[in-house]
């Protein structure tokens, strides 16, 4: 019978952690730039556009993330567009990470006192001009270490989506237990890789927090 | 050179007719109003009269539910989205200051010249160190509105309405967020202006100021506004029982 070393085990969880990390980042990232252009959506002063962000964000928020991946990946064929693994996670990923920075970063903005907008109306200014020059600097300080927090739950998400097939360290760990019959070992070395990824995101968010109150 | 009072005749902000409401609550009831450049008018009432609303009407930060509002030509009625117009020539100093806390004094100053009126960098420059130099607060440019007092904050907020060459400047409760000893350097600031001819409309509780600088008090009450002139004449021979106890409250105080 074959036999497996630990090293066997923990090189190729390694490997597969590769693409968790990247799908973390690729996540991280887009939903960074959607989040932000659903904020400017949400807090805009039209109001078609802050309902649509608006009813987005609800819908993200108010679903399992397992059921939206599930969405993108069995219901974008039946309407023509071909979905790996890959891409279903990542758009799955992406939507989900959008939708909770929106609403994370609105609540920032909503701190921004509601003098800095009417001083910032009075000289004329659009509300583009106002956002990029007044509300956002003030609203990014607050907004940091909640950011980073928040980025946790996307390295953690990305579990989610072994059950479509995506082979990150979670859906490795499937596999590689399916041939040892060592499963205790095998998501025991899982979640601590999960560990040493999360934690130190955990660490710096809790700094920043610190150092962001002191300043202030 | 001295400004010549009501040279033109032709009122500079005229309100007509102008209706706002909150909810059930109707707090301004057909205002109707003009001020001519050159003009230094207060308008003075209680808390609630809706005085504040009036003057947050003319630049457009209430948005009223009728009749129309005029400063040099530009009109605007509860129809109007884009108000970028009408609030270059309106400027409006906060009882809050309401400085941008991320930005020095200068860069206070400069924002809008450079995002709104796209002025180049160096004549940015020289108007914000001329509008913070008129304010006596020429050696402030690089220090950060929490490093200034509350007197020097309000007189910053000043120079920033100011570098925009607004037509009329209107003031709400200026001073009233200010420890009593840092009045007199915002009422100076004010004083002046009005001597050089800016046209000014002010919400204010400081009656003796009112009296010694305005041309003109319009008092308010319940919405509308029953009395105005010029301040000795309404001091001193109030027409209505409203305004008589209205100065007899003030003056107690």
């Amino acid at each position: 019978m074959l036999e497996f070393t630990l090293w066997d085990i923990l090189s190729n969880l390694l490997l597969a952690a590769r693409w968790t990390v990247l799908l973390s980042l690729i996540a991280f990232v887009s939903g960074g730039v959607a989040g932000l252009l659903l904020l400017l959506a949400r807090v805009s002063p039209l109001p078609p556009l802050r309902v649509a962000a608006k009813l987005f964000i609800e819908v993200f928020q108010g679903t399992p993330l397992l059921m939206q991946l599930f969405i993108v990946f069995f219901a974008l064929p039946l309407i023509g567009i071909e979905t790996s693994a890959w891409t279903a996670a990542a758009v799955g990923l992406t939507l989900f990470t959008a939708a909770y920075l929106a609403e994370i970063w609105r609540g920032c903005v909503e701190a921004v006192p509601k003098g800095q907008w009417e001083a910032s109306a009075s000289l004329a200014m659009t509300f583009a001009e106002q956002m990029r020059h007044v509300i956002l600097p003030q609203a990014l300080r607050i907004a940091v270490p909640p950011t980073v927090g928040f980025s946790v739950q996307v390295v953690k998400g990305t579990a989610v989506t072994s059950i479509i097939g995506f082979v990150e360290v979670t859906k490795a760990g499937t596999m590689i237990t399916n041939a040892t019959f060592q499963p205790f070992l095998v998501y025991g070395l899982v979640g601590l890789i999960y560990f040493a990824l999360c934690y130190p995101l955990s660490l710096s968010a809790k700094a920043l927090e610190r150092k962001l109150n002191v300043a202030r | 050179m001295s400004p010549v009072k009501n040279a033109t005749g032709r009122p500079l902000v005229k309100l007509s007719g102008i209706r706002k409401s909150f909810g059930p609550v109707e707090v301004l009831k057909g205002v109707d109003m003009a001020v001519e450049e050159g003009q230094v008018v207060a308008m003075i009432g209680r808390s609630g009269s809706g005085k504040s609303t009036l003057l947050r009407s003319i630049n457009g930060l209430e948005r009223i539910d009728g009749g129309v509002i005029e400063v040099d030509g530009e009109c605007v009625d509860p129809g109007q989205i884009d108000l970028r117009a009408l609030r270059q020539k309106v400027g409006m100093v906060f009882q809050q200051f309401n400085l941008f806390p991320h930005l020095t004094a200068g860069e206070n100053v400069m924002l809008a010249l450079k995002v709104v009126k796209k002025q180049d960098k160096a004549a940015t420059r020289a108007a914000a160190e001329a509008a913070l130099a008129k304010v006596g607060l020429g050696q402030k440019f690089d220090a950060y509105p929490s490093q200034l007092s509350g007197g020097q904050q309000q007189r910053v907020a000043i120079a920033r309405s100011l570098a925009m060459a607004p037509k009329v400047l209107l003031c709400d409760e200026i001073t009233s967020a200010l420890d009593p000893e840092l009045v007199a350097e915002v009422l100076g600031v004010v004083r002046k202006l009005a001597e050089e001819g800016m046209t000014l409309i002010l919400v204010t509780h400081e009656m003796r100021f009112a009296r010694e600088v305005c041309d003109r008090l319009v008092f308010m009450h319940g919405g509308r506004i029953i009395e105005q002139g010029p301040p000795a004449e309404l001091f001193d021979r109030p027409a209505t029982p409203e305004l008589a106890q209205f100065i007899g409250m003030v003056e107690a105080r």
